[in-house]
C-alpha cells in the first residue's frame, strides 16, 4: 500500500459519512422526531446492525468511520464501546455512553453529553463486544492516541503499540509523525515505526534498510522484532530442499547438531519412517504375547537381560507376531535418503541475512553492555562487602583481634534500622536517624565487648575468636527472642527506590548507588580520621609500638577501646544499609561474616586499602563466575572460596601486604 | 629430690604410665553395659530407643571432640572445618545405606512385573527414587560405587583424609597460621556445604540423604536391636580413638606437637619438617572425624548440607574448650556433657523458670546461655570442665610424678614471632 | 681447622632499609667465633639468613666441604644438615620436661612417621642424662621446663643445642640477663661445645667476649668492618668509632 492511497481512501471515506450523517438529520427531522442527532450517532446508527451483533469480522467499516470523522467525541464512544460500557435506548434505538452519576447509572448523550436518563434494565440494553472486537477497537483508538493533544496520551498510544504490535499501525504510526511537536516523542514515533517496518512492512529494501538501521542497537524492542525474524525450525524433506524455503542452514544427521536419534525421529514425526522399536516397545510387545510363562521361545524368567529380550523379540517378530525391528542400516538408508536443515519462518532471504548481521552486531554491542553491566554488579557487591569488612578490616588489621561478632554487630545496625522505623513513619528521616544511632549502638556495644571479653585476652588471637564467637551466638539467640525468626522490614524512602536505567542492560539501583556512596564516605573518613586526626595519629602510634606510644602518655587502654568502638560502629552503619536491600533477620550478620573475613585476609591485614583491594577483587570475582554459571550462586560462592584458599598459597600476606620488618613487627 | 631421679626412668607400658585411659575405658564400658541392660532392645527397656541413639550420637560426638582436641588442644590448630570431615564421613556411608536400602525396595516392586527387570532398569529405578526429589533421575558419577559397601567404607576415611591433605598441604606449606588458618578452614567449610546445597552436586542438595537408620537386609530387625547395636559400635570406636590419640600424644611424637603449638619456629630450628607434622595429625583427625560421622549418621537418620555448616565446627572447638583442651578426657567430657545439655534444653523438656514478668523458656534461652557461659569459661577457666579433675588428682599423685604446669602457661601460648 | 660456612656478598633490604650489605665470612671448624656490633648492624639478620628464616636478595651461603648451598632449603633441612640456633630469649617448651626437652633435641630421625614409631633407647637416656650434667640440670630433669630461672632456661637450650649434636651452632646473646656466675658457666659451656665443632656467638657486651679469648668479627651497617682478635679490633679506630660515637 503506498502513501499516496493510504492519503486519498479516508477523504472519501469522512465524504461517505458525512453525507450518511446528512441523510440521518434529514430523516430524522422529517419524521419530526423531538430529538436532533448528533453526528456520532449518524455514525452509529448508520451501522446500528453491526453494533447490535458485532464480530471481529465486521466491526471494521464502523470504526474506521468513526475513526476517519475526526470527530471529538468519537473516541469516547470507542473507549466506552471497547469497555462494554456503551448502551442502546430500547425506545428508539439511539446510542449512548453510560455513566454513573450521583448513585445512579445514566445515558450519555454521545454527541452533546447531556445527562438524557436513567439506565434501567427496561430502558437500555448494554452492548457485548466479544474479546476480538474489543482489540480490534483497542488498535484503533491507538490511532486516535498517537495524534491526542495530551503528550501522556501519545506516549500511551507509543506503549500500547510496542506491547501489541500490529499491522494497522504503521500506517497510523507514520502518518501522525510529521505533526509531532515533542522531539523526545517524535524520535520514539520513529523508532518505532522502523521496528513496525521490520514486522510488518511490505517492501523488502525498506524492510532491510529498517533492519540495517539498528545495528549495533541494543535495545530489547529491536531484539524482540529481530529475534523472530531469524528463528529456525528443523525441517526434512526426500531429496534437495524446496526453492520456497528459505534455507538457513542443511544440517548432516549424525553431527553434534543433529544427533542420529533426533534426525531419526525427525523423519518419524514427518512421516518419512516408521518408528523404530524401542526397549520399552519391544517390552510390551513380550509382555503382549506371552503364552504359558514363555514367549518368543524363552522363558519369561530369563528375559532379563537386554540380549535376551532381544532375541525373543526377533522371534516373535520372524513368527509375524510383531512388526521387525528396523536395522541400523535401515536406519541408515533412511538417513542418508533425506534432507535435514533448518528453515526460517521468514521468506525473504534478504530480510533474514539482514537480520543475522544485525543480530551478530547487536550481540557484540550487547556483550560490552554485559560487561559493563557486569562491572557495575561487581562493584556494588564490593561496596557491600567493603562496608561490612571495613570494620572488621580495623579491628582485626589494626589490633590483631579477630571478632566473630562483627556479624552480629551488622545485625544489630539492622536491627536498629528496624526499630527507628516503628516510631518514626517517614522513610527518609527515619533513615537519617538510623545511622547515627545504629553507629552510637554498636559503638557502644563494641566497646562493652572490648572492656568485659577482648581486653583480657589480648596476644591470645585464637581465644579472642573463640571468646566472640560465644558473645556471637549469644547475641543472636537475644535477637531471635526479642524480634522473633521471621524476616523484619526496613523499607528505604521512595527516593532511594527504582534504578539508574542507562540502557535496556545496563541499570543500576538507586540502593547500591546509595551504598556506593556511603562506602566512599566511610573510606573517606576513616582515611581523615587516621591521618589528620589525634586519634589517628595515636591508634598509628600503637599499632606499631604500644610500649612506645605508652611510654609517650598515650594510653592503649583507651585507644584500644575506641578502635574497637570504631570499627564496630561502622559495622552498625553497614547493617543499616544491607538491611535495606536484604531482609533482616537474627542472621543477617552470618551471611556476611565469612566474606568480610575473606575480604580481610585477601586484601592484606593491617591496611583499609587492603580491605578495598580484597572488597573489589571477592566482589568482582563472585558476580565473575555468577556471569559464567548463572544459574547457580551458590556455585559461585563456592568456587570464589576455593580460589581464596588457592589465592592465599601465593600471597599469603594478601594484596596489599606490608613487607619487611614492619610485617613483622 | 633425690639422686635417684637423675637415672634414667624406667620404660614402662603405656598404660601404666597412663592411668586415665584405663579408668576411661572401664568408665565406657560401664556405660555400654548399663545402657545395654536398661535398653528396650535388650534389656529392661528404661531407656527408650531414641534416648538409646543419642547416646549412641554423643559418643560419636565424643570421638570428633578427640580429634579436635588433638588437633587443637594438643598441635595448636584451631580447625573450624573437623565437622565438614564427619558430615563427608557420614554423606560416603549414607550413600551405601540409601543406595543399598533402595534396591532392596526396588527389587522387591519390579518383582511382580510381567518381565523380570534388566539390571539396567534396576538401576534406573533407583536413580528415579534417589534423585527424583532433585529432578533428575542419572547417578551422578560420584555414586559410581555406591553399591559396594567395602569401597564406600573405604571411602569414609580416603574422602575426608583426601580432602585434609590437600587442603592442609596448601595451607600449611604457604606457612599460614593462627586464625588465619582458622578463618580458611571455615572457608573451607562454608565451601563445601554451599556447594552440597546444590541440586546438581550429586547429593540431593539441601534434601540430603534420608532413611539412613534402616539397615538394608535387616528390614525384620526392629531399631531398638540396631540401635544397640550402633551403640557399642560407638563405644568400641570410641575407646580405641582414645587409646590411639592417648599413645600418640604421651610418646615423642606428642612432645614434638607440643611443641609445635607452643613455639613453632622453634621447632623448625630444632631440624622437625613442622608442616609434616601439622599435616600428619589434620589428616588423622579428618580422618578419626570422617569415621565418627559414619557411625554418627545411621544413628541420626538423615544427613543435610546444614549439618556441615561452619556453625558446627565451631561449635566442636566449644565444646572442647569447655571440656578443657590439650587434655583427652576434657574434650570427651565436653562433647558430652554440652551435647547432652543441648539436646535437654532445645528439645523442650527442661522445666520453664517463671520470673513473674517474664518466664525463661530454655528452648529460647539455652544459646544465650552456652554463648555467655562459652565467654566466662574462656575467660576465666581456660582450663575447662577437665581442669576440675585437678583438684581432685594433681595433688594427690600426679603431682610426685610429673609437675603440671602452671595454668597461666597451659592458656597462654608465648606469642609465636612469625604473629607478631 | 677445615672452612664449613662461606656467607658470600649477602645482601638483603627490608622497605628500601639495607640491613644486610654486601657481607662475606669465613667459619671454619672447630672454631669459636664472635660477632659483635652495635644494634641495626644486623647480626640477628644474618643469623636468619643462615638459618633459612629470611631469604637474601642476593650473595650465596654455602656449607661445608662440598659447597652446598642453604639458599634453597627450609629451616628444618638447615637444622638437620648441622646448623643448630640459639634464640637470644630462652625458648624452652615450658609445657614440657627438661627431660622431654632435651630429648627433642636428640640428634634421630625428624620425619613424622619415624617419630611416631620412635621408642627410646637406654643410650639415648643416658645422653640425655650426660647433658643434662653439663647443664647443671640432671637435678632438674623432671621439672617443668616452664618453670626453671631465667638462667636455667638458658642452659638448657644450649643443652638443647648440644643434645641436637650440630657442626655449627648459632648462638644469639646468651649471657643477656645472667649473674656474673651463671655467665662463668656459660662461658665454659660454650667453650667445651667450641672444642669439636664451630660456634658462633653473636654478642654485643664486650667483656663476655674477652673472656671466650676467640676470633671477632665486627659487623657494621651489614657489612664487616674488622676481623681478628678482641685486642686487634678494639684498637681499630673505625670500631672505637662505631661503638663510641663519632
Amino acid at each position: 500500500m503506498s502513501d499516496g492511497a493510504f492519503m486519498i481512501s479516508p477523504r472519501w471515506r469522512w465524504f461517505g459519512v458525512a453525507c450518511s450523517a446528512l441523510f440521518f438529520v434529514l430523516a430524522f427531522t422529517a419524521t419530526g422526531a423531538a430529538q436532533s442527532i448528533g453526528p456520532v450517532q449518524a455514525i452509529l446508527q448508520e451501522h446500528r446492525a453491526v453494533l447490535e451483533k458485532s464480530s471481529r469480522k465486521t466491526v471494521g467499516p464502523v470504526i474506521d468511520a468513526l475513526g476517519d470523522s475526526g470527530l471529538e467525541r468519537a473516541p469516547l464512544v470507542l473507549e466506552a464501546w471497547q469497555a462494554r460500557n456503551l448502551y442502546q435506548r430500547t425506545e428508539d434505538g439511539l446510542f449512548f455512553i453510560g455513566e454513573e452519576r450521583g448513585g445512579t447509572n445514566r445515558l450519555i448523550d454521545v454527541d452533546s453529553g447531556d445527562d438524557v436518563g436513567e439506565i434501567t434494565r427496561d430502558t437500555a440494553k448494554q452492548l457485548r463486544p466479544n474479546g476480538g472486537v474489543r482489540r480490534v477497537i483497542g488498535s484503533a483508538l491507538v490511532r486516535f492516541q498517537l495524534n491526542a493533544p495530551d503528550p501522556a496520551d501519545r506516549e500511551a498510544a507509543l506503549q500500547a503499540i510496542d506491547r501489541n504490535p500490529e499491522e494497522v499501525h504503521l500506517a497510523a504510526l507514520g502518518a501522525s509523525i510529521d505533526a509531532e511537536s515533542d522531539p523526545t516523542l517524535r524520535s520514539r514515533k520513529q523508532r518505532m515505526l522502523r521496528l513496525l517496518e521490520i514486522r510488518f512492512e511490505k517492501d523488502e529494501a525498506a524492510r532491510v534498510a529498517a533492519i540495517e538501521s539498528f545495528r549495533g542497537d541494543i535495545g530489547v524492542d529491536v531484539r524482540a522484532a529481530l529475534n523472530p525474524l531469524v528463528a529456525t525450525r528443523l525441517e526434512v524433506v526426500a531429496g534437495e530442499p524446496p526453492v520456497t524455503r528459505n534455507v538457513a542452514r542443511v544440517l548432516a544427521p549424525g553431527s553434534a547438531e543433529l544427533p542420529r536419534d533426533v534426525a531419526y525421529s525427525a523423519l518419524v514425526d514427518a512421516g518419512l519412517a516408521t518408528a523404530r522399536i524401542d526397549r520399552e516397545a519391544i517390552k510390551s510387545a513380550l509382555v503382549a504375547n506371552i503364552v504359558d510363562g514363555s514367549v518368543g521361545g524363552a522363558l519369561v524368567a530369563e528375559l532379563d537381560t537386554d540380549a535376551a529380550r532381544d532375541a525373543a523379540y526377533a522371534q516373535l517378530a520372524n513368527d509375524g507376531l510383531a512388526p521387525r525391528a528396523l536395522s541400523e542400516a535401515d536406519v541408515d538408508q533412511a538417513l542418508s535418503a533425506h534432507t535435514f536443515f533448518l528453515s526460517y519462518s521468514e521468506r525473504s532471504s534478504a530480510v533474514t541475512e539482514a537480520a543475522e548481521a544485525v543480530l551478530s552486531s547487536i550481540n557484540l554491542s550487547l556483550g560490552a553492555a554485559q560487561g559493563a553491566d557486569l562491572l557495575l554488579d561487581g562493584l556494588s557487591l564490593a561496596s557491600i562487602y567493603f562496608l561490612a569488612a571495613i570494620g572488621l578490616a580495623i579491628t582485626f588489621g589494626v589490633m590483631g583481634v579477630i571478632n566473630m561478632a562483627h556479624g552480629e554487630f551488622i545485625m544489630m545496625g539492622a536491627y536498629t534500622g528496624y526499630v527507628v522505623q516503628l516510631f518514626v513513619p517517614d522513610y527518609t528521616l527515619s533513615l537519617i536517624i538510623a545511622l547515627p544511632l545504629a553507629f552510637a549502638v554498636t559503638f557502644g556495644a563494641g566497646v562493652a565487648l572490648e572492656r568485659t571479653v577482648i581486653r583480657w585476652l589480648y596476644h591470645r588471637p585464637l581465644e579472642t575468636l573463640l571468646a566472640t564467637f560465644g558473645v556471637s551466638i549469644a547475641l543472636q539467640q537475644l535477637a531471635k527472642n526479642i524480634f522473633g525468626t521471621q524476616a523484619r522490614p526496613l523499607t528505604a524512602p521512595d527516593w532511594l527506590d527504582g534504578a539508574m536505567v542507562i540502557n535496556d542492560v545496563v541499570s543500576i539501583s538507586y540502593i547500591r548507588i546509595a551504598i556506593f556512596v556511603l562506602a566512599l564516605l566511610f573510606l573517606a573518613l576513616f582515611l581523615l580520621i587516621m591521618k589528620r586526626t589525634r586519634l589517628g595519629l595515636e591508634v598509628r602510634a600503637v599499632t606499631q609500638n604500644p610500649k612506645m606510644a605508652a611510654s609517650m602518655g598515650i594510653n592503649p587502654d583507651r585507644i584500644n577501646m575506641l578502635t574497637f568502638g570504631f570499627g564496630s560502629g561502622i559495622a552498625g552503619v553497614a547493617g543499616v544499609a544491607i538491611g535495606l536491600f536484604a531482609q533482616v533477620t537474627s542472621e543477617l550478620g552470618q551471611q556476611y561474616i565469612v566474606q568480610s573475613f575473606m575480604t580481610v585476609v585477601v586484601g592484606g591485614v593491617g591496611n583499609i586499602w587492603g580491605a578495598l583491594a580484597g572488597a573489589t577483587m571477592i566482589g568482582g570475582l563472585q558476580k565473575a563466575i555468577e556471569w559464567l554459571n548463572p544459574s547457580n550462586t551458590l556455585a559461585a560462592q563456592t568456587y570464589m572460596i576455593l580460589f581464596v584458599i588457592l589465592f592465599i598459597q601465593f600471597r599469603p600476606r594478601g594484596m596489599i601486604a606490608l613487607t619487611g620488618r614492619a610485617a613483622e613487627a | 629430690m633425690t639422686a635417684l631421679d637423675t637415672a634414667r626412668p624406667r620404660r614402662r607400658s603405656f598404660l601404666i604410665d597412663n592411668p586415665s585411659v584405663m579408668i576411661f575405658i572401664a568408665a565406657l564400658g560401664v556405660f555400654t553395659v548399663v545402657a545395654t541392660v536398661l535398653s528396650e532392645g535388650f534389656g529392661v527397656g528404661l531407656l527408650s530407643t531414641s534416648l538409646v541413639k543419642t547416646l549412641g550420637k554423643t559418643l560419636c560426638l565424643c570421638m570428633i571432640a578427640i580429634a579436635m582436641d588433638l588437633v587443637w588442644g594438643y598441635c595448636g590448630i584451631l580447625s573450624l572445618g573437623h565437622f565438614a570431615f564427619f558430615g563427608l564421613g557420614g554423606y560416603m556411608i549414607g550413600m551405601w545405606l540409601m543406595y543399598a536400602r533402595t534396591e532392596t525396595i526396588v527389587i522387591e516392586s519390579l518383582a511382580n512385573a510381567p518381565l523380570p527387570p534388566t539390571e539396567q532398569e534396576i538401576i534406573d529405578a533407583i536413580g528415579v527414587q534417589i534423585f527424583g526429589v532433585v529432578g533428575s533421575s542419572d547417578f551422578p558419577w560420584i555414586w559410581a560405587f555406591a553399591d559396594s559397601l567395602a569401597i564406600q567404607l573405604a571411602l569414609v576415611v580416603l574422602v575426608p583424609g583426601l580432602l585434609a591433605l590437600v587442603f592442609g598441604w596448601l595451607a600449611f606449606r604457604s606457612r599460614v597460621t593462627g586464625v588465619y588458618l582458622s578463618i580458611l578452614t571455615q572457608a573451607m567449610t562454608l565451601a563445601l556445604s554451599l556447594y552440597l546445597f546444590q541440586n546438581d552436586s550429586g547429593l540431593r542438595g539441601n534434601n540430603g540423604l534420608s532413611g539412613l537408620q534402616n539397615l538394608p537386609g535387616l528390614d525384620e530387625t526392629p531399631q531398638s536391636i540396631v540401635s544397640i547395636w550402633f551403640l557399642w559400635a560407638s563405644a568400641l570406636a570410641l575407646a580405641l580413638t582414645y587409646l590411639f590419640a592417648a599413645w600418640l600424644v604421651s610418646g615423642k611424637f606428642g612432645s614434638v606437637v607440643q611443641a609445635i603449638r607452643d613455639d613453632e619456629a622453634r621447632v623448625r630450628f630444632l631440624g622437625y619438617p613442622v608442616e609434616g607434622f601439622k599435616l600428619f595429625v589434620f589428616t588423622l583427625t579428618a580422618v578419626i572425624a570422617g569415621i565418627a560421622g559414619a557411625l554418627y549418621y545411621p544413628q541420626a537418620g538423615i544427613i543435610n548440607p546444614a549439618e556441615l555448616a561452619p556453625i558446627a565446627s565451631i561449635y566442636l572447638a566449644v565444646w572442647v574448650a569447655i571440656g578443657g583442651r590439650g587434655r583427652l578426657y576434657g574434650a570427651v567430657i565436653g562433647a558430652a556433657v554440652v551435647s547432652l545439655l543441648s539436646t535437654w534444653f532445645t528439645g523442650g523438656r527442661a522445666p520453664d523458670i517463671p520470673l513473674g514478668f517474664y518466664t525463661v523458656q530454655w528452648v529460647d534461652w539455652w544459646q544465650v546461655l552456652l554463648g555467655i557461659g562459652f565467654v566466662c569459661v574462656t575467660l576465666f577457666a581456660p582450663k575447662g570442665l577437665g581442669g576440675l579433675v585437678d583438684l581432685f588428682v594433681d595433688t594427690k599423685r600426679l603431682a610426685q610424678r610429673r609437675p603440671e604446669t602452671s595454668a597461666a602457661e597451659l592458656a597462654s601460648p608465648r606469642p609465636q614471632p612469625s604473629e607478631n | 681447622m677445615s672452612s664449613l660456612l662461606h656467607v658470600n656478598d649477602v645482601s638483603v633490604s627490608f622497605d628500601g632499609f639495607k640491613a644486610i650489605n654486601g657481607l662475606s665470612f669465613v667459619v671454619g671448624t672447630p672454631e669459636l667465633r664472635a660477632i659483635i656490633g652495635p644494634n641495626g648492624a644486623g647480626k640477628t639478620t644474618m643469623m636468619d639468613i643462615i638459618t633459612g628464616k629470611t631469604r637474601p636478595d642476593s650473595g650465596d651461603v654455602l656449607w661445608g666441604e662440598g659447597g652446598v648451598s642453604l639458599l634453597k632449603m627450609s629451616e628444618s633441612q638447615i637444622a638437620q644438615i648441622g646448623i643448630g640456633r640459639k634464640f637470644q630469649r630462652p625458648t624452652v617448651f615450658g609445657a614440657q620436661t627438661v627431660r622431654d626437652n632435651l630429648r627433642l633435641a636428640l640428634k634421630k630421625d625428624r620425619s613424622p612417621l619415624a617419630v611416631l614409631r620412635f621408642t627410646g633407647t637406654d643410650e639415648d637416656e643416658d645422653r640425655i642424662i650426660e647433658i643434662s650434667r653439663e647443664i647443671g640440670l640432671a637435678e632438674a630433669l623432671d621439672r617443668s621446663a616452664g618453670a626453671l630461672s631465667h638462667g636455667q632456661k638458658q642452659w638448657l637450650e644450649i643443652g638443647m643445642l648440644l643434645a641436637q649434636d650440630p657442626q655449627l651452632l648459632l648462638v644469639d646473646e646468651p649471657a643477656a640477663g645472667m649473674t656474673p656466675q651463671e655467665r662463668e658457666h656459660t662461658t665454659e659451656l660454650l667453650n667445651l661445645a667450641a672444642e669439636s665443632r664451630a660456634v658462633v656467638v653473636v654478642e654485643h657486651d664486650m667483656e663476655f667476649i674477652r673472656r671466650l679469648e676467640c676470633r671477632v668479627t665486627v659487623l657494621h651497617e651489614g657489612a664487616v668492618l674488622s676481623e681478628g682478635t678482641i685486642d686487634h679490633v678494639t684498637r681499630n679506630q673505625e670500631v672505637i668509632d662505631v661503638y663510641l660515637g663519632r
